[in-house]
């Protein structure tokens, strides 16, 4: 039957399925920020900022300033200017190459900068000691493999690197990480047994422990965090991310190639073409058809709006 | 976790156990409840319990420091391997990949066939040096503006090893046969004929790394996820490097001098822990120790029982040994690994 549909219908079946896949009941479930969980930190958080719209509680966490970088005489990123606000989840988007890891990466100082300046919390990065911004600032790469077959604590412990705690504390930390991504049962399991999934989730968790003693506005980048997971992951890991703007509030900073998943998830997209902002903004101001169009030189089929008026691209 | 308990005391009753026995097992047989008691002689430098002069003469001035020798090498050589294994994220890496076997061979071989009478001190003076300071050209050649390369560090390695190689190849070209013969025996490695100054320098160098390395231990770990993401958790990555590539070399540098060349313990015996543990440097470097010590001293014993009264160079049983296991131990991860 399915082939006789006509495309547009076929598509808009895709996007039912979807909502319902979006729906509250199945996002936040497994995956749970709880407050007790905070009872350790060193600050209070200003739970107030539940919602993101919110602008007046928002702080600048990252701002850069004509940032060009260049890679092997190729102009890589020219002129970003972005400000990046605690309590917002921020989309990067472009197609390949567009230069949206190299911009996670300049946040790393993994790549120097040919001109301009960032800051990180208000300090410039260059003069952050290494140590210090770890506690603030955490990475959660794309791919990670471990050579070694270390068991699944284990790799959570490594977040705890930079930061000071018993051994005590440590251990209620790791627990409480694999709380949140849903992995407590697999604690005991060696990591090159997981599945790619898993070993996502993993990383995630040992990306918030790292993050545990932040303070008042921790900075979380992800670099395509949903690339390994099936469809129920992908929000799941997203509605995370989500939360802990929301409740805790982090800048969360994420790379994605799905259109969908950042307009749902995300309070801003930002889209690089060849090195250069093209769009900046809130998922209906920026995702137009026209936009798609002349960055990914796709004609989207269809655009519907979701049930919170987020655009839903086919 | 639930083999922890039992390896600490498993090992720590075997270190012990070998140890008595090699000091007691040689061409003059003494049992071990004797050689206990000239132990506690020594240590306390009394007569609390009565030993025959001439077990007592043996058990100081051969047994007991030629066993400390073999327990502070083996011991050495086993950490250095599993730091490494973590550092260059590779199960192959063993103490040498770093330059500083081949470059102390170098150093002895010049020192042996071009100085024929310059002693041994001359030897394992040259071969401590020749060894650190060919690891510091391997990180030299390796080091870039952005940092240093763990491939590029492997790659200097193996060509400065080839390098080293050659100027041994030429040498031994230009050998009389008594320098050749002492040249190829020193490649072996033997803990026979161990003075005490040797020892002692050996065992500083042992406590020294093992502190300095255990400080380490979490940050090794960190480290196997990977550069990039030991950076993102405040790892200095480049200087952690620098620190443990030259700890090695001196440790290893001291071993090799002391002892010549003994091969497969800095191999083998982390890859025995880590199956046994899990890769957990802060349990891996410990027990590591203790393993690589027992074995050297076991490798020890059988060098100076098989062909009694004459002797094996010990670095030629733990190789007979050691490549056996590490094929067995290959063809049995061989599904895992491949």
């Amino acid at each position: 039957m399915l082939k006789y549909l006509s495309m547009k219908s076929y598509s808009s079946t895709m996007g039912a399925t979807l909502d319902a896949l979006c729906s509250a009941s199945l996002c936040p479930a497994d995956y749970r920020v709880n407050d007790h969980s905070r009872s350790s930190h060193d600050c209070v958080l200003p739970n107030s900022v539940s919602n993101y719209a919110d602008t007046a509680a928002r702080v600048a966490t990252i701002s850069m300033t004509n940032l060009s970088v260049n890679i092997a005489d190729k102009a890589v990123l020219r002129d970003v200017n972005l400000e990046l606000h605690s309590g917002q989840v921020t989309a990067l988007l472009g197609p390949n190459g567009a230069g949206k890891s190299t911009l996670l990466k300049s946040l790393c100082q993994e790549v120097s900068l040919a001109s301009g300046q960032i800051t990180v919390l208000g300090r410039p990065l260059k003069d952050w000691d290494r140590a210090q911004l770890a506690k603030s600032l955490a990475v959660l790469p794309q791919h990670a493999s471990l050579t070694f077959p270390f068991k699944v604590f284990e790799v959570v412990q490594m977040g705890l690197y930079p930061l000071t705690l018993s051994q005590q504390q440590g251990n209620v930390l790791v627990d409480q990480q694999l709380d949140k991504v849903a992995l407590s049962a697999l604690k005991y399991r060696r990591y090159p047994t997981l599945s790619g999934g898993e070993k996502q989730r993993v990383q995630l968790a040992r990306v918030l422990a790292q993050l545990a003693q932040a303070g008042r506005s921790p900075i979380l980048l992800l670099d395509e965090p949903t690339s390994a997971l099936d469809l129920a992951q992908q929000h799941r890991v997203l509605a995370l991310a989500r939360s802990l703007a929301t409740d805790h509030n982090y800048s969360v900073i994420v790379v994605l190639h799905d259109l969908n998943l950042a307009s749902r998830y995300a309070d801003r997209l930002v889209i690089l073409n060849q090195g250069i902002v093209v769009g900046d903004g809130s998922p209906s101001e920026v995702l137009t058809a026209d936009i798609i169009n002349q960055v990914w030189q796709y004609d989207p089929l269809m655009i519907k709006e979701s049930e919170d008026s987020t655009p839903l691209f086919f | 976790m639930e083999n922890q308990r039992w390896l600490w005391p498993c090992l720590c009753t075997a270190l012990v156990v070998t140890s008595l026995l090699s000091v007691s097992i040689g061409p003059l047989q003494i049992s071990p409840m004797t050689s206990f008691n000239a132990m506690v002689n020594w240590a306390t430098q009394q007569d609390f319990a009565s030993v025959a002069p001439h077990e007592q003469l043996v058990i100081n001035n051969v047994r007991l420091p030629r066993t400390l020798l073999a327990l502070a090498v083996g011991a050495t050589l086993a950490q250095c391997g599993a730091v490494m294994q973590g550092l260059f994220g590779n199960p192959l890496a063993d103490p040498g990949i770093i330059g500083v076997s081949s470059g102390a061979a170098l150093g002895a071989a010049i020192c042996i066939v071009l100085f024929p009478h310059g002693g041994e001190y001359l030897v394992a003076f040259s071969a401590f040096f020749a060894g650190l300071l060919t690891t510091l050209v391997v990180y030299r050649l390796a080091a870039s503006p952005s940092g240093t390369s763990v491939v590029l560090l492997l790659l200097s390695g193996v060509a400065v090893a080839a390098l080293a190689g050659a100027g041994i190849g030429v040498l031994t070209y230009m050998a009389s046969d008594m320098a050749l013969r002492d040249l190829t025996l020193w490649q072996m490695g033997s803990v026979a004929g161990a003075q005490w100054h040797y020892v002692i320098l050996s065992l500083v160098a042992l406590a020294v790394i093992s502190w300095q390395f255990n400080q380490n231990a979490k940050a090794l770990n960190a480290l196997l996820l990977g550069e990039a993401e030991a950076r993102h958790l405040g790892l200095d990555v480049d200087k952690l490097k620098f620190k443990l590539i030259v700890l090695c070399a001196i440790g290893v540098g001291i071993a090799v001098a002391a002892t010549g060349i003994i091969g497969f313990i800095g191999l083998v015996v982390p890859h025995l822990v880590r199956m046994l543990i899990g890769p957990d440097h802060r349990l891996l470097l410990p027990l590591s120790a203790i393993l690589g010590a027992a074995l050297l001293v076991i490798a020890d014993i059988g060098a100076r029982s098989i062909v009694a009264p004459s002797e094996l160079p010990v670095g030629l049983v733990t190789a007979l040994l050691g490549a056996p296991f590490f094929i067995v131990l290959l063809l049995k991860q061989r599904n895992k690994l491949g």
